[in-house]
This record gives C-alpha cells, sequence and structure tokens, in this order.
C-alpha cells in the first residue's frame, strides 16, 4: 500500500499547468485525490510525477452565466453540496452529492476530478451525462469544450487531450419554471460505490404535462448514458405509470449491460428500471411541488 | 522534499519523499502514533485527522501537499497531558471502543461533527461515522458516546468544553 516514487510539483498557473502536462506522458494530474491516491496507494496508477492544481489560483468556484452554472474543476464536493447557485439552478447536482463517498472524503474530493477520473458508477460523471454538461479543457494557449456526449469513452477512460487540463463543467440551466428532480442509486453498504443509480431532471408545463425529460443512468456498462429514447417518449405525456413503464421497459431492453461478481447484467437491467422509475416519479413530484 | 506542517498548534518542518503519505509521515516522522494505519487506502477511516477543523484521511493525502493546513491529530484534542476531552471521556464512559483501534478516527470525526451540529441526530451521528469502519462491531456504543459527548458539551456551556 506504498506508490511507486514519484516527483511533485505545485505550479503556479494553468498555463504552467498546461505545459507541463503536454511535455509528460507519464504525468499525473491530483487535486482532491479521493480517487488517485488510492489508486497510487495500490500500484494501478504509477505515475513519474504528480502536478498537484488543488490551489490553482481561478480553478475553483461557482458562477452562474445565466444559461449554465459554471463550476470550477477544484470546487470541492463538500462546497458544491452545499452551494445556493448549485440548489437553485442545478439541483440534479445538490440532490446526488450526499451520496458521494463520506463527509471526510468530500471535504477533499473535487467536481472536476470525479469527472476526470470517470467511473462508470460515479454520480458527478452521471450528472453531467444526464444534464449534457460542456467541459471546459485548457491546454497551452487553447480552450475548448467537449460535452458530456462525447467525453465519457469507457471505464477510467475521457475524450481529454494528452496536455489537457479540465477546467471548468457547464452544466446547462433549464429555462422552464416548473423543472424537477429525481435520482435513486444502489449499492452494496452506505456510501459505497454504486452498483447502478439513475439520475432525472424534468419540467412540467401548467397542466402538469412533460416538456422536457433527461434521464441518466449509470453503473451499467462502461459510462453512464442517457436514455434518450426513453426521453422522447416520456415528452407529452403526464408521466402516468403506464407511460414510464412501458418508456423505461423499452430502453432498458435495449441497452447493452454488463455483469460482474456484485450484479449480474439481469439485475442490473431490472434495479435500472426500477430506479429510473422512482427518480421519474420523484422529479414529477418535485416540479408539480416547485420544490427539489 | 521539505515541507512545514502545523500539527497540534506547532509547526514543524519535515524533510520527506513525495510519495509519503501524511499518515505516515505523522507516525514516522512526528511519532504521532496515536494516528492508526488501517487499509492505507481510503476505506476504513481509522486514519482520520482534522485538516482546518474537517475530518480527513490521512491516508489520502501525501505530506507535502498538507501545508498550509491546521493539522489536529487525536494527541492535540485533550486540554492538558494526562487529561481527556470530553468526547475522548464520554468514549470511555459509554464504552464507546473494544479493541480501540477505530477510536481516534472515530473521536476526530465525532469531534466535526459536533462542531457542525452541537445537538446531533441518532442519524446525523451514525451518518458522520459512516466512514469509520469499527470491527468488533462496536457502532451501539460509539453512537451512545458521542450523543453523551453532545450533551455533556451542551452542558458545559463552552465551546466544546474549553477545548
Amino acid at each position: 500500500m506504498k506508490p511507486v516514487p514519484f516527483d511533485y510539483v505545485r505550479p503556479g498557473s494553468i498555463e504552467e499547468t498546461c505545459a507541463l502536462l503536454a511535455a509528460d506522458d507519464e504525468i499525473r494530474v491530483i487535486a482532491g485525490g479521493q480517487s488517485l491516491v488510492p489508486m497510487l496507494a495500490m500500484r494501478v496508477a504509477r505515475p513519474t510525477r504528480l502536478v498537484d492544481i488543488l490551489r490553482l489560483p481561478g480553478l475553483s468556484g461557482v458562477q452562474d452565466s445565466g444559461n449554465a452554472v459554471v463550476i470550477g474543476a477544484t470546487t470541492r464536493q463538500a462546497v458544491a453540496e452545499h452551494d445556493p447557485i448549485i440548489a437553485a439552478k442545478a439541483p440534479l447536482l445538490t440532490k446526488v452529492l450526499p451520496w458521494i463517498g463520506h463527509a471526510a472524503t468530500r471535504g477533499r474530493g473535487t467536481i472536476g476530478g470525479s469527472i476526470a477520473h470517470a467511473d462508470p458508477s460515479a454520480e458527478i460523471p452521471l450528472v453531467a451525462a444526464t444534464l449534457g454538461a460542456d467541459i471546459v479543457v485548457r491546454t497551452v494557449g487553447g480552450k475548448t469544450a467537449i460535452n458530456a456526449d462525447a467525453f465519457f469513452l469507457g471505464p477510467m477512460t475521457t475524450a481529454l487531450p494528452q496536455g489537457g487540463l479540465l477546467a471548468e463543467i457547464h452544466l446547462p440551466v433549464w429555462p422552464q419554471p416548473r423543472v424537477g428532480v429525481g435520482f435513486h442509486e444502489v449499492n452494496a453498504r452506505h456510501s459505497d460505490f454504486a452498483l447502478v443509480g439513475a439520475a432525472v431532471q424534468i419540467a412540467v408545463d401548467d397542466d402538469g404535462m412533460c416538456s422536457a425529460c433527461a434521464l441518466g443512468i449509470g453503473g451499467l456498462g462502461q459510462y453512464p448514458v442517457r436514455l434518450k429514447q426513453a426521453e422522447t417518449a416520456l415528452v407529452g405525456t403526464g408521466l402516468e405509470d403506464t407511460a414510464v413503464d412501458d418508456a423505461i421497459g423499452a430502453a432498458m431492453e435495449r441497452l447493452d449491460i454488463w455483469g460482474d461478481l456484485h450484479a449480474s447484467a439481469d439485475y442490473r437491467r431490472r434495479v435500472g428500471g426500477a430506479l429510473a422509475r422512482r427518480a421519474l416519479r420523484d422529479a414529477r413530484r418535485s416540479a408539480l411541488e416547485g420544490s427539489q | 522534499m521539505k515541507v512545514e506542517l502545523a500539527v497540534n498548534g506547532g509547526r514543524q518542518i519535515v524533510d520527506v519523499e513525495p510519495r509519503k503519505t501524511l499518515l505516515d509521515c505523522l507516525r514516522e516522522d512526528l511519532g504521532l502514533t496515536g494516528t492508526h494505519a488501517g487499509c492505507e487506502h481510503g476505506i476504513c477511516g481509522a486514519c482520520t485527522v482534522l485538516l482546518d477543523d474537517e475530518p480527513t484521511r490521512a491516508c489520502m493525502i501525501f505530506a507535502v501537499q498538507a501545508d498550509g493546513y491546521e493539522i489536529t491529530t487525536i494527541e492535540g484534542i485533550a486540554p492538558a497531558p494526562g487529561e481527556l476531552s470530553v468526547i475522548q471521556d464520554a468514549f470511555c464512559e459509554a464504552h464507546g471502543m473494544q479493541c480501540g483501534y477505530c477510536t481516534p478516527g472515530m473521536v476526530l470525526t465525532a469531534k466535526a461533527l459536533l462542531r457542525h451540529k452541537p445537538q446531533p441526530s441518532r442519524q446525523d451521528i451514525v451518518e458522520a461515522i459512516s466512514g469509520n469502519v469499527c470491527r468488533c462491531t462496536g457502532y451501539g456504543q460509539i453512537v451512545e458516546a458521542i450523543a453523551l459527548a453532545a450533551e455533556r458539551l451542551a452542558g458545559a456551556n463552552t465551546p466544546e468544553g474549553g477545548k
């Protein structure tokens, strides 16, 4: 449980960090370290150098840009959990944060770190995928945005380019007045990795009909997936039980799901559908009540 | 690599390899063996210390990252040598331990909880210590100990009973 030897650097600027990242294949970024340090301890990760970005200026904080909530990569999960802008404008993230690890890990773990780590069952990547977040990447002299749709490529594998530093997460803000969210997950023990998790954000119109729907499931395979077919089927309905059952049932049938010693593919398919239905019910209720 | 650490109110410069965790540095370089080494990969909570009063697993941070924080270990919470803090005393009285291996982490986690929530519900206590594994299954009495400490601290009418 001791990592391999490595160098440690703490650059003073984002530019300097990007230059370091671009020059070295074996370098790893460390921020909160709550996923990376265990991987180092088990020697699953063997970097020659760690570049510590946790105290870099300009990389932490939450802002409302109007159509998006912009979260700096090194914003701590515990800070985001209690952030009023996130609670008001991106309540799905507020909803999932208490499910991540424990207070002691959320106190150091960062929003950007969880996304860069890309665990297939992790909650923050699920929210990013469900809401179609833009992930802003800084490179030497450049800045690009990658949509979550194209960002997660597989377990612990992302489209982050060599020399790129994940700098911001832009969670879209929905303009509708009545938005509701729901989240459910199943795990073996409290705060363990989720076996399966389902996240939902919906908007309802004045008649209580669903006018927008985002539905994502994590833990089923390579990365969190959005059930776009079910979303389309549900828009225009009143989210009645039959409509929900039909839409979720059809969507879950089509998914390629993996099994492991913790949960079989069949189990994940069944539980994923059940959690999605529950999350939809919660989202509908919160949208109609005007509270999350 | 040299790093200055502020531990239990004092300041010390240590010279450590970057790969040395704060846990190993506390135990080996600073002789503070009250911080226990359990799983060493962030599962068990035995190595919990406070960084700026917030619980942190000392195996999940390298010593070279720990400058600039006020670090509190179990050695730093009693009001004077030979005495116990209110929380430690409550753990003794409620017998909130069996083998004692998880106890330093439990006590520090409880300290942070009671700072945020001086009157925690049972659920608050259970949630707070959910990241601290006790393999003697002594959770019932640990929960009682923390509830007792909360009551005593409230009665003491001073912040954390003077400490």
